[in-house]
């Protein structure tokens, strides 16, 4: 495997651990940024360009943007009383590592991995062929999954702005016999 | 090793770390961030069979990474927007504090 494969491969899991370990949630983000940009590296030298980059629009280009966003309408960033991790965490890295030696053990010791095939190329005009049109390999086009696909992010959106809504004040005097937990 | 067991062992680490982040940390948002690194994992997984997998030319792996970033994109959305709700109701996005259904 080349040296570009491990580089990648070490910033990206650098990333996420600290992504995952920090204590400042806004490091954490930042961390997961990283991770983020080394996906699309890894992206980019399996030969998907197209993803690479919508990789890098949208996860770092939106995603990462609205969990900064979050920890700051939440006030996460603030120091806080008690611990980060949960009581029992060790419970939670042992699972992870046993399901970590048992993904291994099935992934080396299979034998139809082993195949060996030419790079494809994957411009963005046989993607968008494939996906309006189909190939005779396969059934059809992906239309309706894109069309789908439109309409739940538009749901999804006016959701997502309607839950973090600020209630307006004759909200608030409406509700007031649910008080909030301190 | 094959160059695709090399990337299968990339992502099922990656999808390991997500998941002990998941499972281990306080703060509703990290536990988010985990779930987005698991859903990244199980994208590279797809993008290193099609270009490893037995019919390359055809472009399935990547049109199911595109619809799956765009769904991560929308779930991370609605999962946000319903952390700050709820932390207008509880003042707290500690997962451990939040444990009764009662408004």
């Amino acid at each position: 495997m080349s040296v570009a494969f491990f580089a990648i491969a070490i910033v990206t899991l650098a990333g996420a651990i600290a992504a995952m370990s920090l204590r400042n949630p806004v490091h954490c983000a930042l961390c997961l940024v990283v991770a983020f940009a080394g996906l699309a590296a890894a992206y980019l030298q399996l030969g998907a360009e197209f993803v690479g980059f919508a990789q890098i629009l949208v996860y770092i280009g939106a995603v990462a943007i609205l969990i900064v966003f979050a920890i700051l309408l939440t006030r996460s960033s603030e120091i806080q009383a008690g611990k980060y991790f949960s009581g029992a965490s060790w419970i939670g890295v042992a699972i992870c590592i046993v399901l970590f030696a048992a993904f291994a053990r099935g992934i080396r010791s299979s034998t139809l991995l082993t195949r060996d095939t030419p790079a494809a190329k994957a411009t963005v005009q046989q993607i968008g062929l494939q996906m309006f049109q189909g190939t005779p390999e396969n059934q059809g086009n992906y239309l309706l999954p894109l069309e789908l696909a439109g309409v739940l992010l538009t749901a999804a959106m006016l959701g997502a702005a309607v839950i973090a809504l600020q209630e307006s004040k004759s909200d608030r005097a409406r509700n007031s016999g649910a008080e909030p937990r301190s | 090793m094959t160059p695709l067991q090399y990337y299968l062992l990339f992502s099922a680490l990656l999808f390991c770390v997500g998941l002990a982040g998941a499972l281990t940390r306080k703060s509703a948002i990290l536990v988010l961030v985990g779930i987005e690194l698991m859903l990244n994992a199980g994208n590279l997984n797809f993008i290193a069979f099609w270009r490893y997998g037995p019919n390359p030319s055809q472009a399935t792996g990547l049109i199911f990474v595109i619809f799956s970033i765009g769904i991560a994109a929308a779930e991370a959305a609605v999962g946000l927007a319903l952390i700050i709700a709820i932390y207008r109701h509880y003042k707290s996005a500690n997962v451990e504090q939040i444990d009764s259904m009662k408004g």
